[in-house]
């Protein structure tokens, strides 16, 4: 899967941290506490560096090579931080045979990343997805909570020129 | 009591096409004009007609407004809600006849269609349990409990000839048999529901979740009653964050009614349910592998035997069903299992619902018995395909199906057929392609996802999928030779037969059935080093068409390799020997001389 341990300095805050043990003294005793943890702790801090890995596994007494194995399986957990703007492209059939391959690669070629990657200054994230059941609206992109259908590759500037914070 | 309802739809497909902001826009005009206690607005699930997003349906009359805008939300409630005079501009064209506005049912999409699993979708509103009290919902639980055996509830499920909707087809009457008589001592069984819905292009299961979220929850309590579980689960895709929001207030819901929890219905009988969300694994949706990711693993699959029904989650006797499985289940104990026997085929009974995609008009849901032919829902239901373009195949199964050439437009849909034919029923995604699309490539788009998805676990899956996948490769950039379509056939095979899991057991049948169906497709790519659909970038020449061309010069100069030659105000021509097929010359010719083929 091509993950390796994130470049990035690890500044989770004491809040962070609080919230992280709310969190697990909360499910620890449920059967299978792992994956929810992993997903809450994600959301607090953004992704989920080996640091934040260690606290849990210290915690919950599990192996740490364990978690950084759950970690890795799964393509919704992230060891690097995600860009102030995650653009999805959703490669599912539906959207493929309409088309959505040329709107990943022309993403990629404006922001100069490709999958998986994220823009040196922060700002965008790029990933492909397999089908947020938007079929209907095929070929379709999402930048964080935002949903763009019926695209076509020519629509892809205007919707970058929409995110300038 | 209201006069007027409008119905909404929330789900996805809508709310991506942005029907909460239409339902904020409603409430504030209805209150504009003094109607909010007359006109009741209410958020329902997916009425199947995605392509013509956001819906809107208002009752008593049942106006069908189709792709409806913030600025026409004034519009329908003066005329419609308060005066009482339909939009006729903004009415779905389907229903507009000469003598006024014909029922949603009379329409092509509809009429066709039979709606068991999905209906609810789309009539209450799904976060509401009185809603779905109210259309019988708990009926079903509450018969089962005061007047079944669990053996009889089994016996009705093996009768009604119900098979396992999430793709392998396995009765789930037997399926529940298994697990409650297996182990008959067992101090712990569980009831587990597989809402991971991975196959891209499908989302039957998202819309049952997000428009009617109880019948999944009143079908799981009687499958734990039918087997003797207290407990179960529902592993559902974090991709789906309606779904997932809906389902924990079904569950909130129905605790607070008594219907999940202690001594439901005052019989004794304990159940609960828990919430758990994938994270972006594929083959979770395989058995084996989500039981272990519910236990907190990475999601492998393991070795069966021991099956489930004897070994499953936290090493006890457990049953998965589909989605779309248990929402047929309710049903089923109120009407008999001879009423679900008297739909669909022989082997296949019952309906089953389809994901429209692809080259489709009416992109959408559809509900159909079993057994009706790939032409009907394509040409009368899905409304054909667009722009006049001709059918080429259709995809059913997913990763795990095929393609299905026009040679079997006529074959009635049903798990055996599909199977003869090469490919499977699978969850229900039916994507359509038409002449523009290649099979080499789609078959290539298949691996590539079987390469990104294998877990690694077993040696044929991990390694065979991407030396497939790079065969293939090799195709549509016009390297491969004869020999390799050979090979390819016989990889095939190999790892079908030694794959630990369904998940490469059939991830070449996307290979397998295009190779049999459209070989000429591969043999053009391989001989003729040509790709007739026009796809695959490496094997297609750039030409400029002399006629179009004013020879403006500004394609020789965007050419980064200097492969086109001309002088101003002649027709430029392309050196094919130094062209390297980036595409550039396209993007910038104002005339729309450049084509390839």
């Amino acid at each position: 899967m091509g993950k390796t341990t994130s470049t990035i300095p690890f500044n989770g805050s004491a809040e962070q941290e609080a919230k992280l043990m709310e969190v697990i003294a909360e499910h620890k005793s449920d059967k299978g506490a792992l994956m929810p943890i992993l997903q809450q702790a994600q959301e607090i801090y953004g992704y989920l560096p080996i640091e934040v890995q260690e606290i849990i596994a210290k915690e919950m007494d599990i192996p740490l090579e364990k978690i950084y194995g759950v970690v890795t399986f799964y393509s919704q957990f992230s060891l690097n931080p995600k860009g102030k703007y995650t653009i999805s492209v959703c490669l599912g059939t539906a959207c493929y045979v309409k088309g959505s391959g040329d709107i990943f690669n022309k993403l990629s070629e404006i922001l100069g990343i490709k999958g998986g990657e994220t823009t040196p200054d922060g700002k965008f994230s790029l990933v492909d997805c397999r089908c947020i059941g938007a079929c209907g609206l095929a070929p379709v992109l999402t930048v964080n909570e935002d949903v763009y259908g019926r695209l076509t590759v020519d629509d892809v500037a205007d919707i970058l020129a929409k995110y300038t914070d | 009591m209201y006069r007027s309802h409008v119905l909404v739809c929330g789900g996805t497909g809508c709310t991506s096409s942005g029907s909460q902001k239409i339902i904020d826009t409603l409430h504030e005009e209805i209150d504009k004009n003094g109607l909010s206690s007359e006109v009741q607005v209410v958020k329902t699930g997916c009425f199947g007609l995605c392509a013509l997003g956001p819906i809107m349906i208002i009752y008593p009359e049942g106006t069908f407004y189709s792709m409806v805008k913030p600025e026409d939300i004034p519009e329908i409630v003066e005329e419609h809600l308060l005066k009482g005079r339909i939009v006729s501009r903004l009415v779905y064209k389907e229903t507009v006849t000469e003598n006024g506005i014909k029922s949603l049912n009379d329409t092509n999409f509809y009429k066709k269609q039979h709606r068991v699993a999905l209906r609810n979708c789309g009539v209450i509103n799904p976060e509401n349990i009185e809603e779905y009290i109210g259309t019988g919902g708990y009926e079903a639980l509450g018969k089962v409990l005061t007047e079944m055996t669990p053996e009889e509830v089994i016996q009705v499920v093996l009768d009604s000839g119900l098979r396992g909707r999430g793709g392998a087809g396995f009765p789930t009457g037997r399926k529940w048999m298994l697990a409650r008589n297996i182990v008959p001592d067992a101090d712990q069984k569980y009831v587990c529901c597989n809402a991971d819905e991975g196959d891209p292009g499908a989302f039957m299961d998202r819309s049952v979740l997000e428009g009617d979220p109880h019948v999944v929850l009143e079908a799981m309590a009687i499958a734990g009653y039918a087997i003797g579980a207290n407990q179960g689960y529902i592993y559902v895709r974090a991709e789906y964050p309606i779904a997932v929001k809906r389902l924990q207030i079904a569950i909130d819901q129905a605790r607070e009614y008594g219907l999940l929890g202690k001594d439901i219905f005052g019989t004794g009988f304990d159940f609960d349910i828990g919430l758990r969300l994938g994270a972006g694994a594929f083959v979770c949706g395989e058995e084996t592998a989500l039981m272990t990711s519910i236990e907190g693993n990475r999601g492998e699959p393991r070795p069966r035997p021991p099956f489930p029904a004897e070994k499953g989650l936290f090493q006890k006797p457990s049953v998965l069903n589909n989605v779309e499985t248990y929402a047929n289940i309710p049903q089923i104990i109120l009407n008999g299992a001879e009423w679900f026997a008297s739909m669909g085929t022989e082997k296949s009974k019952g309906t089953k619902v389809f994901a429209l995609g692809g080259k489709i008009n009416n992109t959408g849901l559809v509900e159909v018995p079993m057994g009706t032919t790939l032409r009907t829902v394509i040409e009368e239901i899905g409304g054909g395909i667009p722009n006049g373009k001709k059918f080429k195949a259709a995809q059913t199964g997913g990763p795990s199906g095929g393609c299905i050439p026009a040679e079997h437009y006529d074959i009635p849909i049903d798990y055996d057929n599909l199977i003869s034919i090469g490919s499977m029923m699978g969850s229900g995604g039916l994507i359509v392609m038409d002449e523009d699309n290649c099979m080499v490539d789609i078959a290539k788009f298949f691996l590539q996802f079987t390469v990104d998805e294998s877990c690694g676990k077993c040696t044929p899956c991990r390694v065979g999928t991407k030396r497939l996948y790079e065969m293939l490769d090799k195709i549509t950039k016009g390297t491969a030779t004869l020999e390799d379509l050979d090979k390819i056939e016989k990889l095939c095979y190999y790892i079908k037969d030694n794959s630990l899991c369904g998940l490469g057991q059939t991830a070449p049948n996307p290979v397998l059935s295009t190779l049999r169906y459209f070989k000429d497709e591969y043999i053009a790519h391989v001989v003729d080093k040509k790709c007739p659909a026009g796809v695959c970038k490496s094997l297609l020449q750039y030409y400029i068409d002399a006629d179009k061309c004013r020879g403006c010069t500004l394609c020789a100069r965007q050419c980064p390799a200097n492969a086109i030659e001309g002088t101003v105000k002649n027709p430029h021509v392309i050196d094919p020997d130094k062209c390297i097929k980036c595409g550039a010359c396209i993007e910038k010719c104002k005339f729309g001389a450049i084509f390839k083929k």
